[in-house]
């Protein structure tokens, strides 16, 4: 899998989570008033020497933004025809510098540090009742139930294939989404017989 | 909120995920504008799940990505995508799942074109909603020119309305429905 963090030791790495989305924060806001196109050329020059100092991996992970590139291109030609050049310049520049500086962020923070960091924020949102303890339990069951539900799809989509030269009908679609769910509340069942659910103050008849 | 509703949200999240992984088919008819799978995982949610814990699987997908999990299609993720052109299509997602779930049981017409109209109107309009505003401020082209844009998706958004419609109501039938929400 691409994205997400990138292992290596840099000056960034170490910085704490906390401190890289401030800065994030910051550098966004430093950036959006910005029109003149070889200011927004010198703070992406300045986004990029983290990846230069990466070196190939650096180069690599550019690529995965590839795809914005196409709606890049739409966005230039848009403004260039409606306003000047310089001002689709500005936009395209500014779009790339403020991607990638975020991604600055996510390629050189762990998972879990991340997850701490973004718990500050989402703090208040406790008061709505969302719990930290649950919130961390669901993201680990989304990252493992991904490849789970990836390799029952290929299964699936094999016994389909052994059995028939068309392509798989909505049928198969349909009884993959179904087992899922019905997986899905397996393991809430296992979840709780663990006792997951005790440490809550539920009313218990 | 439940064990099992928040296994079922977590579930969701992943579909959503994994649907990101399929390749992203190229239809000729959208000038060949990517159409990738997530936007139906979006109406799925709303359809399976409720407006609720819908909207609650998009949200918990979101956040699983912006922490910087790659399941964005093309194996994007992280907190560059809050900073692109395409953030209030990402973000509306949430609000789309939900409104697609409240309408869907409450429409006065029959299973699977209830479903359908929810589809349209909560995955598609509603994300759009969100999405032009965003696109044509961080893009500075303006609402025309980003709604103008967006349209060129519309043709496969449409198709998957009809897919997530048939798909959500032949699930419906084969499992236990979801509590209202």
């Amino acid at each position: 899998m691409r994205g997400g963090y990138l292992a290596a030791d840099t000056a960034l790495h170490r910085l704490p989570a906390g401190a890289k989305l401030a800065g994030l924060a910051l550098g966004s806001i430093a950036l959006l008033p910005l029109q003149d196109p070889r200011l927004l050329a010198l703070a992406l020059a300045l986004v990029l020497v983290p990846y230069a100092a990466l070196g190939r991996r650096g180069m690599a992970r550019l690529t995965q933004w590839a795809p914005l590139v196409p709606l890049l291109a739409i966005i230039g030609i848009i403004q260039a025809l409606a306003e000047t050049p310089a001002a689709a310049l500005a936009s395209v520049l500014r779009i790339l510098a403020m991607v990638l500086m975020a991604d600055l962020v996510t390629l050189s923070t762990r998972l879990d540090d991340m997850m701490e960091a973004l718990g500050v924020v989402l703090r208040p949102l406790g008061a709505v009742g969302l719990d930290p303890r649950r919130l961390a339990l669901a993201v680990a069951l989304v990252l493992r139930f991904v490849p789970v539900l990836a390799a029952s799809w290929r299964a699936r989509e094999e016994a389909w294939r052994a059995r028939s030269p068309r392509r798989p009908r909505l049928a198969v679609f349909a009884a993959f989404f179904a087992g899922a769910l019905r997986g899905a509340d397996q393991v809430a069942e296992a979840l709780d017989a663990r006792g997951f659910s005790s440490h809550r103050t539920r009313r218990r008849p | 909120m439940e064990t099992r509703t928040l296994v079922r949200m977590a579930l969701m999240a992943a579909l959503i995920g994994a649907l990101g992984l399929v390749p992203p088919l190229f239809l000729p008819l959208a000038a060949g504008a990517p159409i990738t799978a997530q936007s139906l995982g979006v109406m799925l949610a709303g359809l399976l799940l409720g407006a609720r814990a819908g909207a609650g699987a998009v949200a918990l997908f979101c956040f699983v990505v912006l922490l910087g999990a790659p399941l964005l299609a093309g194996g994007r993720g992280g907190l560059g995508i809050l900073f692109g052109p395409t953030a209030g299509y990402f973000l509306g997602y949430i609000a789309g799942a939900y409104v697609t779930g409240l309408l869907a049981p409450r429409l006065p017409l029959g299973a699977l074109v209830s479903a359908f109209v929810a589809a349209v109107i909560g995955g598609i309009g509603v994300v759009y909603l969100c999405g032009i505003p965003v696109l044509g401020a961080v893009a500075g082209i303006g609402l025309q020119k980003a709604a103008l844009a967006s349209a060129v998706f519309l043709p496969g958004d449409l198709l998957k309305a009809l897919a997530a419609a048939l798909l959500a109501t032949t699930v419906l039938k084969g499992w236990r429905a979801p509590p209202p929400a």
